[in-house]
């Protein structure tokens, strides 16, 4: 059987990972891989993730690599990057690490043009913990803490990340939303995502649409349908602010 | 070649606060992270004013979680980083002093107790010790200096640094409000010159060579699957701990000979309870003077010692707070037959008066 | 002078008191003396009553508080209901006459209070001075710290001041003398004193 490539940066001893079958972690994974093998990046650069099944990547890659709480990798890796600007820091997170328990520390790292990278996937729910509500969670989507679909007026309406973070950054930052069901895009918001730490022009944020099939309980057409229409209609894909030229749709 | 911030010895009369800035420059401190809470303000004004001079960086986080976070992940890239905080802001840093528990990072915290519960005041307390020494959801495996004089207050911050980096602990100095705002005379001086050998930082992350070549790439975690990994993890930090707790265990003791009964106090009352026993003694009422200088690893087999050798019949615990040495003595002293009273004063200062008044209603 | 003198200094926010207490406890550091200052403000930044506390000794402080002072001094009619607590038997409690004090506002507890016009004096000075006719004031009633010290802690904290406007120096040295005058003139019993 012929297997596809792996990129060089990631760690074979732990493959096959362990996201579930049908997750868009291991894709988003995949483009950082290749956009950090394109980049010749792998020596110096540090991941975190935190707790969520961004967790589940904590030695996914042959990089140094460390793993905090929920919502605490973006002051991890600020911290880093502080006292080691040589390097090139790298956080992974969920929906609900980035815009709920640690959305003080993204807006604030944001404001501040924090010269790190950050990666959050967006998949619509807290799926480690069982698949409650996310900030993302769509308009009338069950969770386990929605079971009758999220109700706007009780709980408000999705988050759009890259939206407010492209509104309060400085020229200088990349702020972009990709999604797994565009793969090649997504490689190269990836890499543009780290290039712009590398140059030090500001803040760089990508935002990846993803899919659980485990949670949303959706077999493979389901699956690709809620992604690819859904969500894609309420969270537009292309690049928001981009010191590399016009942003791209 | 940036300058050493202190060259030889010097007297100084200055806040406790900006001890904290020097001996921070003295001990090799590359960076700080903080966020606003009195009394422990001026430790980062001190520091954004003298820090650029010796090329030091400071940030000022978005709230006192970021500030702990921060530092675990400077430390983690082999730099000296601390933080000072206090109260509601302690409270909050146990989520990373607990990370920096569970993976040996290094990280120093300044602790300037204020008084509680919640908001409390701004002024003063020894509320703070249950939750520097035991906070978060491990065992408590801290290092805990309760300083009482400024001129402690320079000694124990460089010592911290070096006890951090030596064992790999997250290490306090807890301070209280008096000792960050008061003034009092003390002697700075260079480590170097008294043969204090600064202990260097080592990174975790952003090793040098190349991965799968000269090297494996680190994996730092601090979850585990199974509760036996977990298990595991958790006896190897305890056993670490009690191998390095007579390295660092430290107290003092005085008047203890002959002594009826023992004051026990720590911090800035053991200032008070030192004159109330001294006092005493010259009345012909026989007291000694006992204080915990480590309250993480507490010096119990010391006291215990203190106990027998002085044959006291009584303990007296002087502390401004509602039980908390208190509580810790208890454990510590399990199995000791010895009477403890108690003088507690939440939240405000306890003087030598109190405690000779004290005294004298028991004996 | 005793061996430990032990003062209490409270005001208005903004009135000066720890700028006072940093002079006096900097120029008793300065003279080789024992010195422990701590402020105690309320939580306004400005305008609530401020304490500070202050010892000065020959040999080693214990506690950096204390209950009652050797010479309270209270100079608002908040500060002094905010110091009745520091005062007891032995002490020599001192309010700023310039304001009413009706008796039952004065300390329970006191060994001699005396009402002193510090506000009053400042206005034929410049009312800017105000806080340093205190400081000769609570230097004059303790003899904490020597003269000259205090001239000296003087000039290391406003030098600067003095640098651009050299007038200012001789206004604060003159209201230094106007408080000590003032002191020595009470401790005489002379026309500011009132027994208790």
């Amino acid at each position: 059987m012929i297997q596809p490539a792996m990129p060089k940066s990631w760690y074979a001893p732990t493959k096959p990972h362990k996201f579930c079958p049908g997750c868009g972690h291991g894709i988003a994974l995949k483009a950082l891989g290749e956009a950090i093998d394109e980049l010749n990046i792998q020596n110096r650069t540090v991941f975190g993730c935190d707790i969520g099944c961004s967790l589940l990547a904590w030695n996914f890659f042959a990089v140094d690599s460390t793993q905090t709480h929920h919502g605490r990798t973006t002051p991890v890796m600020v911290g880093i990057k502080r006292s080691r600007p040589d390097l090139l820091c790298v956080g992974y997170m969920g929906d609900g690490g980035g815009y709920s328990i640690g959305s003080q520390h993204l807006l604030n790292s944001a404001i501040r043009d924090e010269k790190v990278t950050l990666i959050l996937i967006n998949n619509t729910n807290y799926a480690m913990t069982g698949g409650q509500l996310a900030p993302t969670t769509l308009p009338g989507q069950k969770t386990e803490t929605t079971p009758y679909g999220r109700d706007v007026t009780k709980t408000g309406y999705p988050t759009k990340g890259p939206e407010m973070l492209a509104a309060i950054t400085a020229d200088g930052a990349y702020i972009a939303r990709a999604t797994v069901a565009k793969y090649r895009q997504l490689r190269t918001f990836m890499k543009r995502a780290l290039q712009n730490q590398m140059e030090g022009n500001g803040f760089s944020f990508l935002e990846v649409l993803s899919t659980c099939p485990t949670n949303w309980r959706t077999n493979a057409a389901q699956t690709w349908d809620f992604l690819e229409d859904q969500m894609e209609a309420y969270f537009p894909v292309g690049e928001l602010k981009s010191p590399f030229g016009k942003g791209e749709k | 070649m940036v300058e050493k911030p202190i060259t030889g010895s010097r007297k100084a009369f200055m806040t406790g606060n900006e001890i904290v800035t020097w001996a921070a420059l003295a001990s090799g401190a590359d960076i700080m992270f903080g966020y606003p809470i009195t009394p422990q303000n001026e430790v980062m004004h001190y520091w954004t004013r003298l820090a650029p001079r010796f090329g030091r960086e400071f940030l000022q986080t978005e709230d006192e979680i970021s500030a702990g976070f921060t530092v675990c992940g400077a430390v983690q890239a082999g730099r000296k980083a601390f933080t000072a905080t206090a109260g509601p802001g302690n409270v909050l840093m146990q989520e990373p002093f607990g990370m920096a528990e569970a993976m040996r990072l290094p990280v120093v915290a300044v602790i300037q107790q204020r008084g509680g519960p919640s908001s409390g005041t701004v002024v003063y307390s020894q509320q703070e010790v249950t939750l520097t020494a035991y906070g978060g959801n491990g065992e408590g495996h801290r290092i805990v200096y309760s300083v009482a004089t400024h001129q402690e207050i320079f000694d124990y911050v460089i010592k911290a640094f070096n006890t951090a980096w030596t064992y790999r602990f997250p290490t306090f100095v807890l301070g209280d409000g008096y000792q960050a705002k008061m003034r009092e005379p003390l002697e700075l001086y260079d480590p170097a010159e008294r043969g204090i050998q600064l202990v260097p930082p080592t990174p975790l992350v952003g090793l040098p060579g190349a991965i799968g070549e000269d090297r494996e790439p680190q994996h730092l975690c601090n979850i585990y699957s199974l509760e036996e990994e977990l298990y595991d993890a958790v006896l190897r930090l305890e056993k670490d701990y009690q191998a390095m707790a007579p390295l660092v265990v430290e107290w003092q003791e005085k008047n203890c000979d002959h002594a009826e009964l023992i004051v026990v106090s720590h911090g800035v009352v053991s200032r008070a309870a030192d004159d109330a026993v001294q006092a005493l003694r010259q009345e012909g009422v026989r007291a000694g003077f006992f204080r915990p200088v480590t309250l993480r690893p507490f010096p119990q087999q010391q006291l215990r010692e203190a106990l027998r050798r002085s044959g006291a019949g009584r303990l007296l615990v002087a502390e401004s707070s509602q039980g908390q040495l208190l509580r810790l003595l208890r454990q510590e002293l399990y199995g000791e037959r010895v009477p403890i009273d108690a003088l507690l004063m939440p939240g405000v200062g306890i003087v030598d008066e109190d405690i000779i008044a004290k005294v004298k209603s028991i004996l | 002078m005793a061996k430990l003198t032990r003062v209490a200094l409270a005001g208005e926010g903004g009135q000066g008191v720890q700028v006072v207490a940093e002079i006096i406890a900097e120029a008793a550091y300065d003279e080789g003396k024992q010195a422990i200052y701590i402020p105690n403000f309320g939580l306004e930044q400005r305008g609530g009553v401020s304490v500070a506390f202050i010892q000065v000794s020959d040999t080693r402080i214990g506690a950096p508080k204390f209950h009652t002072g050797d010479v309270v001094v209270a100079l608002s009619s908040r500060a002094v209901r905010r110091t009745h607590q520091y005062s007891g038997p032995q002490t020599l409690y001192v309010y700023d006459s310039s304001f009413e004090l009706s008796p039952q506002d004065y300390p329970p507890q006191a060994k001699q209070v005396l009402g002193i016009p510090a506000l009053e004096r400042s206005k034929a000075i410049h009312p800017r001075v105000f806080n340093i006719i205190v400081m000769g004031l609570v230097v004059g009633l303790t003899g904490i710290v020597s003269y000259d010290a205090l001239k000296q802690a003087l000039d290391k904290k406003l030098g600067y001041k003095f640098e651009k406007n050299p007038a200012l120096r001789d206004m604060n040295y003159q209201a230094l003398d106007a408080g000590i005058e003032m002191a020595r003139e009470a401790l005489k019993g002379g026309e500011f004193a009132h027994a208790e």
